[in-house]
């Protein structure tokens, strides 16, 4: 099972604080990676917020072939943080040649068009990207978005930070909201994209537990949207879920609780919008998650939520000081990075809680 | 040598022979009276045996005249096995034993084909006995507790729309439904399929209502029945219980002459209307009511003089699919002013896609769910060519049209619902269960319901006497005499406690796979253990 976090901060942290969330939970997590999606960026991408950041892992030749890609789709180079690997021998983790954040201007076309616009063409853009790579296995492509920056690798969470060098706070990796975990998540094969955080369009997601869904949520998402694709993790669902709820039918958030864990017949003919929620049972019955999970979303907008399953089989706590709230699965994390907030006032939510946190660090539970 | 007239029936020329011990008999005339078909009778025979008449033992050997039971050798009235004679026998002396060396098929076509009612005895294949429940949760997931945990058994029925196409205005942090939607109720997994009031008897048809109005007000199940084509009891047509009820009309338009009538003065709506196109036991052919069902009731609930009641192949005036919707099925919407969800009930074909698709493609978004009958389902009358040699296995079907709109990404649009053969072996949840996990959202149980009623007919031409009016358990006849056999009471009460183990199987089934609502499409919960059911159904092969 893994342990999965998520930091959010009003002023910019350093992945350090990530690691140092997600190591003490380590006898929960069994050491298999290590990922993060670092949002509201400061530091050496705080000037070109609203440039769009591509995050590459892949060889020299996959490289080539995204550079050229990049320029023949008219997408102009700003800048580029190239991180300086640290690769001693003996570290328990698979490297790839290059590691490749960078900002890009949009093409000049896109310049004037609208949001939406823009959005799909950094959608499109990733997955021909992703394509591209996966043909000669030359490279992942993990987020193509402004303000948005991925990393993810196979390995010892410990040495992947020495080797990234994550443990050194040089001030150039910086971010407000960072999610992550500790394991490459699958029960399946160890592939990169299986690890979560999940990404599309603004959207992240990490989550843990089985979903017992998987089969009937993958063959619904498939048909929904050009972008719900690789399902090498059964936890993309709930990302994807996520988005299709919040980007494409623009329902408000609470809506996505009651779309993966709708109430009882029982608890839901009591109800005042009963026929909404029927309506929303019914046409989204594929989308219903059913097994054991807990939810950390991140929104385009910066919020940050969490919510579980419906019988709380994966527990989650949220923490805070007033200038930085944390959600992650056990209050040992919290504890390492918090020491000073008032465990008094920490949320363990309940099976049909959901939580907000807002970018004035806010904290809104509601139950569904 | 005596010339034996070797094209006489005899016996041993019939599906059943009567094992019969004079020594045990005592000529009550019991097993007479019970046998339905005349296929007995008491009669003389000529015995060699030995008396001793004396007060000392004085054996002597002698020839004697004594009454016995003898089978009747005649084609007409051949035992069908159905074991009454056994079940009312005080003293063990007579049952009926299966004849493999019989020659029926042979002998009884002399005047036609030959016309049964049941099931097909041929196509008695279980693939869903080669298919287990075989993904449990073992610490990648915790099972649930099936007596703890909360199960939300229940399946829609009726027309779903997309979520991108629901009518949900946003106000405020709220959804609000701004425009009527089609009506979508939400029932129990199994419904008690389409006999009708004719095919069964008042009191077997009584005994299922009885059962159902019990389920949904005593138990919590809501349960459906269908009516089947033959309309229904006035009283219970302006009753408050004509909610448990699915209407259904089927090409004779039987009974709906009443329940038309009946509509001003209903105070519920009808549970939903099921337009029969087909039915999986004798696909092609219309209902048959054979003249010596129609009793007067019948007469009077159909609006029928007695004779056959053949209903036609085809619905009348329908000749296409885009005709049935416009047509029928907008009109049993309108009738009932778009409250009640509208199916369709189609046998198993080769074609099932092709309906189903177009159904899914409609514009009108009217067709409430897409009920699938194999070859396996029952029939109160048909001929044994239909039963035996046409028709089409329902899981297949069902898996195909699952994912034929998986494909389109309109799974779940109109609820499939499948029959023919669910719970042969009388485990109807496991069926169910293994039904959903291939996406059916429901399932239709018909000759398990009325087997727990007392009906002894089987797969293995055991009675299957249906359509002769002879029926000895008082299920399928309109005689009245043999309808004193059928106790409503404890018919209805079997049948409720058997669905509260169907209830109580389904949790056990669900809570090994960690779920709490049904896994409507979730094949990787299944595992077959036959090579070729695996890769037909697209599950896991285990072995």
């Amino acid at each position: 099972m893994c342990r999965i976090g998520s930091i959010k901060s009003r002023t910019p942290m350093h992945p350090s604080v990530a690691l140092r969330l997600m190591l003490p939970q380590q006898e929960g997590h069994d050491n298999s990676g290590f990922a993060m999606v670092m949002q509201d960026l400061a530091g050496a991408f705080g000037h070109y917020k609203h440039k769009p950041l591509l995050s590459l892992a892949c060889t020299r030749k996959g490289l080539k072939l995204a550079n050229a890609f990049m320029e023949e789709r008219g997408f102009v180079q700003l800048a580029e943080w190239m991180p300086e690997l640290k690769r001693r021998p003996g570290l328990r983790m698979a490297t790839m040649p290059c590691y490749v954040y960078r900002n890009y201007d949009y093409p000049e076309l896109y310049k004037e068009k609208p949001l939406q616009e823009r959005e799909d063409l950094l959608l499109d853009t990733r997955l021909e990207l992703r394509r591209l790579l996966e043909e000669g296995n030359n490279g992942y492509v993990y987020s193509f978005w402004p303000d948005v920056l991925t990393l993810k690798e196979i390995g010892d969470p410990l040495d992947i930070a020495e080797c990234f060098r994550l443990w050194d706070d040089d001030g150039q990796l910086m971010a407000r909201n960072i999610v992550t975990q500790c394991r490459q998540n699958t029960n399946y094969a160890i592939v990169r994209y299986a690890a979560h955080p999940f990404f599309i369009q603004g959207y992240t997601l990490c989550a843990n537990g089985e979903n017992t869904f998987y089969t009937k949520n993958t063959e619904c998402q498939r048909s929904l949207h050009r972008g719900y694709i690789g399902f090498e993790s059964d936890s993309q669902n709930f990302l994807y879920t996520l988005h299709y709820v919040l980007h494409e039918l623009k329902w408000p958030i609470k809506y996505y609780k009651h779309v993966i864990t709708p109430l009882p017949f029982i608890e839901a003919d009591q109800r005042a919008d009963r026929r909404e929620l029927y309506l929303i049972r019914e046409s989204l019955a594929h989308l219903e998650i059913n097994g054991p999970n807990t939810v950390i979303g991140l929104l385009p907008e910066g919020q940050m939520f969490t919510c579980c399953d419906s019988k709380k089989l994966r527990p989650v706590v949220v923490g805070g000081d007033g200038n930085t709230v944390c959600i992650t699965s056990e209050v040992c994390g919290l504890n390492e990075i918090l020491p000073n907030r008032d465990p008094a006032a920490d949320i363990y939510p309940n099976e049909r809680e959901m939580v907000v946190i807002d970018n004035d660090m806010a904290v809104q539970r509601w139950k569904q | 040598m005596e010339a034996v007239k070797t094209q006489d029936v005899s016996v041993n020329d019939l599906p059943w022979k009567i094992a019969y011990r004079h020594d045990l008999c005592t000529m009550c005339g019991s097993c007479v009276a019970a046998c339905t078909f005349g296929a007995i009778e008491a009669s003389m025979a000529r015995r060699s045996i030995v008396v001793s008449r004396r007060s000392f033992p004085e054996p002597e050997q002698k020839h004697v005249a004594r009454p016995v039971i003898r089978q009747r050798s005649t084609i007409p009235n051949a035992c069908v096995g159905c074991g009454m004679c056994e079940k009312i026998c005080p003293n063990g002396a007579i049952a009926p034993v299966r004849n493999p060396d019989g020659r029926f098929p042979l002998l009884a076509r002399s005047s036609g084909p030959i016309k049964r009612g049941g099931r097909t005895n041929l196509n008695t294949q279980r693939t869903l006995d080669a298919i287990v429940v075989g993904r449990i949760s073992q610490m990648t997931d915790p099972s649930l507790d099936s007596e703890r945990h909360t199960f939300d058994i229940r399946s829609p029925f009726g027309r779903i729309m997309l979520a991108k196409d629901l009518p949900l205005k946003v106000e405020g942090d709220n959804l609000v439904q701004a425009e009527r939607t089609p009506p979508v109720h939400w029932i129990y997994p199994a419904i008690f399929s389409d006999m009708s009031i004719g095919a069964l008897s008042l009191r077997a048809w009584e005994a299922i209502a009885l059962a159902t109005a019990y389920l949904n007000e005593h138990c919590g199940m809501p349960v459906r029945m269908c009516s089947g084509e033959g309309g229904m009891p006035i009283k219970l047509l302006e009753s408050e219980q004509l909610k448990y009820v699915i209407l259904q009309i089927a090409s004779g338009h039987f009974g709906w002459n009443r329940i038309i009538k009946a509509m001003p003065r209903m105070k519920a709506d009808p549970g939903g209307v099921l337009i029969k196109i087909g039915q999986g036991a004798k696909p092609g052919d219309g209902g048959l009511l054979p003249a010596a069902k129609v009793a007067p009731h019948i007469q009077s609930i159909r609006g029928v003089p007695k004779a056959t009641l053949a209903s036609p192949p085809n619905h009348q005036g329908l000749y296409s699919i885009e005709e049935s919707v416009q047509k029928m099925h907008l009109s049993l919407n309108a009738a009932f002013g778009f409250r009640v969800p509208v199916a369709i009930k189609c046998a198993a074909s080769a074609t099932s896609v092709s309906v189903y698709n177009n159904l899914l493609r409609d514009p009108y978004r009217i067709c409430g769910g897409f009920f699938i009958d194999g070859i396996q389902g029952g029939t109160g009358a048909a001929n044994e060519v239909s039963l035996d040699h046409t028709g089409h296995p329902v899981v297949s079907k069902l898996r195909d049209c699952y994912l034929a709109a998986v494909a389109q990404g309109l799974q779940g649009q109109i609820p499939l619902w499948a029959g023919g053969g669910i719970g042969m072996t009388g485990n109807a949840a496991a069926d169910a269960f293994k039904m959903l996990c291939l996406g059916a959202n429901g399932v239709i149980i018909g000759k398990i319901v009325i087997q727990l009623l007392g009906c002894i007919g089987n797969e293995r031409g055991r009675c299957n006497a249906c359509s002769t009016g002879k029926c000895p358990t008082g299920i399928c006849t309109q005689d009245p005499r043999l309808l004193k056999r059928l106790d409503v009471d404890r018919g209805a009460q079997r049948l409720v406690d058997y669905m509260l183990a169907f209830d109580s199987e389904m949790r056990k089934l669900l809570a090994p796979v960690g779920n709490s609502s049904l896994p409507v499409g979730r094949s990787d919960a299944l595992v077959a253990t036959d090579k070729a059911v695996a890769d037909k159904l697209g599950i896991q092969y285990a072995c």
